[in-house]
């Protein structure tokens, strides 16, 4: 047993911003408010380094148990948290990129109404990530993993008086909500089947099990845990809130929607591993839905205009990747990819942030162009994220790309096939998104002006970290283990997943660069598949239509207005109409005579027991 | 006099004491009213220490003899699950009282003379332990419900009043049936000597007993198909009256159904669970579905109860620990959430004199404070972690899924349903544009308002985080519970 680390330390820091702000912020000048959301998060981060050089290298997970929270009968379950190599990763992701983009978020909001409120939910948001990644049992994620969807909802519904806005938040809720109800279905799986909700406890227990061939308990607790993944990653198929989630602030796009609370899922597949290393039929789901979904959402990236619609699309698609890597088995790669991700991703869309705040507000790509020049910081770091995703190598995200990729290719050939088609795509709509942006010519309106250094600054540490940021991480994420198959040499796969990303860019600079309208003859060419895509599949439309309208109009004309109304009460009334003695007790009653109530119910009483006598139950 | 019967008696004093209070003068019953509720509180927290260290058994008990033959006994206690609905009625009560405050003019004092007795009854439902005294107590507390609809009551009241009074009687001829038919077996009314004492009654008989009981808190709580009478009720009654309505009446069933349905016919309670929990099941759904397409904020939130109280049953039907510990703890909790936000709609109410959802719109940008109140109850209500709700759900879930897993699938898609009502009302009445009919006036939370919804805000944190004063002891009498009625002394009995 190390000694306590205070660990609780690390969420309750930004709790307290939180608190202050959301209490007292209204009466608050921007400099105050700024500076406790800030300072609440670099303390949590400063922790975070104070107590990882403290517990050294982690050979066993460090653990502190702080109280009892519920405890019923044999079960128990404690606010415990516990730090071990999956957690140090998350953490330094959590805390880093979390503090960078508080401090890009302060110039970013500097006009917005509601400034104290927006740091306030931040800081939240910060709180519940943090004990997500902290906490030791399934209960107390699940804790994180509900309110980090609050915090969520309540950012994507920032601008209160727009209604798409408060649509999206709802939406996301919701559809989170689906999630959660496999999550909380799994947990009590385990509970049944371990009696615990302890990480340690379960997973001890578990790797006694063997290994399922057939469907089992350990199948379903990790198709449901996966369930549960599917809602908070965005996965197939509840991955639809999360275009919309769009709605939100940029700031709560990169940090929630793209760096961190996305990855949860994936995080905690990463966690249950020992789980689903024992359901093979539950990894192959993981594998189909990862899969489907990184195609499915690339296919979308590439018809949108929206520059933040592409980022989001994209951020589905590079989860349905991480996802990839855990049915392969290779979780370390699958986190190896979250960390990179939170970088390049939070550079994408910080920076598509910054090219908004430069256009005023402007998001549609049709309308940018040329800005390579105008917006020269935003336009250099973007850069740096665009060959991250796209695979370059000397990037980072290539490194964890390859990873994923050739650990797929370990566990089946047309999978990892499929996957680098993919990664071609994933190039070519994050290329025809810059080159839309920053080439040819400017098509606005507004005039654009660069952001400013709070800004720029927290753009720039990303975008070095895009490139260096997974030389750094890979020794750190490669020790949460096992082994992944990246081993040993993979050159010619290596090889295959680079040149699909070039040819990737290759041919968006073909179609974007030297012969600008054939994206229009072949979108014209392509007719109702290209609309199919660009209408997103229609899966919102269809969601409409078989599930939210029949169940509003099943709900008002058949139970309320038909079970309840017509039928239930149709029979109480009748009931109430033939009772013509009651009646007349009644209209005294309502007269306001108590007596006569009351004399009602004694001679009630008393008849019923006459009738008791006198059927002859009576002593 | 024990505290107990100083609670008990402080309403009834304040009762007779606002019905003699002249009429044009509403400050004077209103703050008698307010101070005798008080005062009942206080004696109330006061029992917390002794109840908690012996939570299994009935702490200050009284038992003295009222009639000889049929041989009815004043005999009252609280235990450590009774104690919480006790303190949860006299929490609410003045909490109602004080949201009323300004807002009845037309005879107050009789209305706070009603709410005093109202009071009076449930708190003796909560604490009597002899069926017949249980019984007046039960009947006592319909009556001021029926005078303060009928006289204060919005919309179609007078009918509403007449369907709640058919429901009710119908309950409370069933139940004094039964009662009466379990003297003529036992001859006694005594209810700690009956738990032991009906698994010597024949089996046919047990089972008439039992679904008479079960009937009648079926109406009171209430269980699809018997809720009917509830949207009407609570949408009818002044809204402050709502609020001890869904917060504490419809415990009156729950409670019910755990003590006397369960605790006197425990084998007849098994075999009918697999029933009972599927109507438990349907009224969660059903309660859910309806209240999405509710177009009025408080018959939505009425059918969002019949929801919530569906999780009860279900936990007390799912006849293990956890179940029956998730069924108490969310009544506590239920009682806290939904007293919050029928006192909030309540606000809403007062401002605009509306409660249709589409009169509403952007009060969040007008009335942040009431609001955030609003946020937090509504978050309460659709079960998220770190506020009370969430640990009684979550048991009951749990113990739901140990009996029958299917239950628990089911009861789990409640919780996603929700979410999609509550932040769908949510949405429309506090974010957008600002409607045009509120631009004029929606200030926000007043002193007295704040003063209303602060503690029970502070509640909800509270048991969400910090389970275990509450929890332990409801789960230590839960045990006793269950080893009596699996235990060997009755068991012996039974042979």
């Amino acid at each position: 047993m190390t000694e306590s680390q205070s660990l609780w330390l690390i969420p309750i820091l930004p709790l307290i911003g939180a608190a202050l702000n959301g209490l007292l912020g209204r009466r608050l000048p921007k400099m105050a408010v700024s500076a406790i959301a800030i300072l609440s998060v670099l303390g949590s981060f400063l922790w975070v380094m104070k107590c990882l050089s403290a517990l050294g290298n982690l050979d066993t997970p460090h653990a502190e148990h702080y109280f009892t929270w519920i405890q019923s009968g044999a079960l128990e379950i404690g606010v415990d948290f516990m730090v071990d190599r999956l957690t140090r990763i998350m953490l330094l992701i959590v805390t880093g990129v979390g503090l960078l983009i508080h401090i890009y978020a302060v110039g970013y909001m500097d006009h917005e109404e509601g400034f104290s409120r927006f740091f306030s939910y931040l800081n939240l948001f910060m709180f519940f990530m943090l004990t997500l990644v902290l906490a030791k049992n399934f209960l107390l994620v699940f804790v994180g993993w509900e309110g980090v969807g609050l915090a969520s909802y309540l950012l994507i519904g920032f601008y209160l008086k727009e209604k798409f806005a408060g649509d999206a938040g709802k939406k996301a809720f919701i559809v989170n909500r689906i999630g959660d109800f496999g999550f909380s279905l799994a947990m009590f799986l385990i509970v049944i089947t371990f009696g615990s909700l302890d990480f340690t406890k379960v997973f001890e227990a578990a790797a006694k099990m063997p290994v399922e061939a057939h469907a089992g308990i350990l199948t379903a607790i990790a198709l449901l845990l996966f369930v549960g993944a599917c809602g908070k990653s965005a996965q197939m198929p509840l991955y639809v809130w999360l275009p919309d989630a769009m709605a939100g602030p940029t700031p709560v796009s990169a940090l929630i929607h793209a760096a961190t609370m996305v990855t949860a899922g994936v995080y905690i597949v990463a966690r249950a591993s020992v789980i689903f290393d024992r359901a093979p039929i539950a990894l192959d789901v993981v594998s189909y839905i990862g899969l489907l979904t990184a195609v499915v959402a690339a296919t979308i990236g590439v018809t949108q205009y929206d520059i933040k619609k592409v980022f989001a699309y994209s951020t589905v698609s590079q989860l349905g990747f991480m996802f990839m890597a855990c049915g392969a088995k290779a979780y370390s790669s699958g986190i190896f990819h979250v960390a990179t991700h939170a970088f390049f991703k939070a550079v994408l869309f910080l920076g598509a942030g910054s090219v908004i705040h430069a256009l005023h507000g402007e998001q549609d790509m049709r309308n940018m162009g040329g800005l390579r020049s105008k917006i020269p910081q935003t336009f250099a770091t973007l850069c740096f994220a665009w060959l991250a995703i796209s695979g370059v190598p000397g990037f980072s995200g290539a490194l964890s790309k390859d990873e994923i990729l050739i650990a797929v290719h370990g566990k089946s050939e047309w999978m990892f096939w499929v996957g680098v088609v993919t990664a071609g795509i994933t190039a070519f709509y994050v290329s025809r998104a810059m080159f839309m942006t920053f080439f040819g010519e400017y098509r606005g309106k507004a005039h654009p002006h660069e952001s400013p250094l709070s800004m720029t600054g927290p753009l720039w540490v990303l975008a070095l970290l895009s490139a260096a940021g997974g030389y750094l991480m890979r020794d750190l994420v490669h020790s949460i283990g096992p082994e992944t198959a990246s081993h040993g040499d993979h050159g010619s796969l290596e090889f295959i997943i680079v040149a699909a990303g070039l040819l990737g860019i290759g041919l968006a600079a073909f179609m974007y660069l030297m012969n600008r309208g054939l994206s229009q003859s072949v979108a014209k060419a392509l007719g109702p598949v290209y609309r199919l895509v660009y209408d997103k599949y229609r899966v919102d439309e269809f969601y409409d239509a078989a599930l939210v309208r029949p169940i509003q109009a099943g709900s008002e004309s058949v139970l309320w207005k038909g079970l309840d109304v017509l039928l239930i009460d149709g029979v109480v009334n009748g009931v109430g109409r033939t009772a013509s003695a009651i009646g007349g007790i009644l209209r005294r009653c309502q007269g306001g005579h108590v007596p006569s109530y009351a004399t009602w119910i004694v001679l009630g009483a008393a008849l019923v027991l006459i009738g008791f006598q006198l059927v002859g139950g009576g002593r | 006099m024990s505290p107990l019967n100083l609670m008990l008696v402080v309403p009834l004093i304040g009762f007779l004491i606002c019905l003699l209070t002249p009429k044009e003068n509403e400050g004077l019953a209103r703050t008698i009213a307010l101070g005798a509720s008080l005062l009942a509180l206080v004696f109330g927290l006061g029992m917390i220490g002794l109840v908690v260290a012996m939570p299994t058994g009935f702490q200050y008990q009284t038992d003295i003899p009222w009639i000889s033959t049929p041989n009815i006994h004043f005999h009252v206690g609280v235990d450590g699950f009774s104690l919480w609905m006790v303190l949860l009625t006299a929490l609410l009560t003045p909490l109602s009282i004080l949201a009323s405050w300004k807002s009845v003019q037309h005879r107050a004092n009789l209305y706070y003379a009603f709410i005093l007795l109202l009071e009076f009854g449930v708190l003796g439902v909560f604490v009597s332990l002899d069926m017949f005294l249980y019984y007046v107590f039960w009947e006592i507390s319909i009556v001021p419900v029926l005078f303060l609809i009928g006289m204060w009551g919005t919309e179609q009241r007078s009918a509403a009043a007449v369907k709640f009074f058919l429901y009710t009687m119908t309950g409370s001829v069933l139940m004094l049936a039964g009662i009466i038919y379990l003297y003529t077996k036992t001859n006694t009314f005594d209810f700690t000597q009956l738990a032991l004492l009906t698994a010597n009654i024949p089996h046919e008989a047990r089972w008439l007993m039992f679904l008479a009981f079960l009937f009648a808190f079926s109406i009171k709580t209430p269980l699809f198909p018997l809720h009917t009478w509830l949207p009407d009720t609570y949408a009818s009654a002044p809204t402050p009256v709502t609020v001890l309505l869904a917060g504490v009446l419809s415990k009156m069933g729950t409670y019910s159904l755990l003590r006397f349905c369960v605790g006197l016919f425990p084998n007849e309670a098994k075999e009918a669970a697999p029933w009972v929990a599927a109507l438990a099941v349907i009224s969660i759904i059903y309660g859910a579905l309806v209240a999405i397409v509710q177009p009025n904020i408080k018959r939505l939130v009425a059918y969002s109860s019949i929801s919530h109280l569906g999780f009860v049953v279900l936990g007390i039907f799912a006849f293990n620990r956890w179940g029956l510990d998730g069924a108490v703890y969310q009544m506590v909790n239920h009682g806290i959430s939904t007293g919050a936000l029928f006192l909030l709609v309540w606000f809403l109410e007062d401002r605009r004199g509306s409660l249709a959802i589409a009169d509403y719109g952007g009060v969040a940008r007008v009335a942040p404070w009431l609001s955030t109140a609003f946020m937090v109850a509504t978050l309460g209500s659709i079960g998220l972690p770190m506020l009370g709700n969430f640990v009684g759900e979550f048991l009951i879930l749990q113990g739901a899924a140990k009996a029958s897993f299917v239950w628990a699938v089911f009861a789990s898609v409640g919780v996603i349903l929700s979410a999609v009502y509550m932040l769908w009302m949510y949405q429309r009445v506090f974010f957008g544009e600002i409607a045009e009919s509120i631009a004029g006036y929606m200030p926000d939370l007043t002193l007295r308002e704040t003063a209303v919804i602060l503690p029970l805000i502070v509640l909800m944190i509270w048991f969400g985080i910090s389970t275990t004063g509450l929890l332990e002891p409801i789960s230590a009498a839960n045990g006793a519970l269950l080893n009596l009625i699996e235990g060997p002394a009755r068991v012996a009995v039974m042979k």
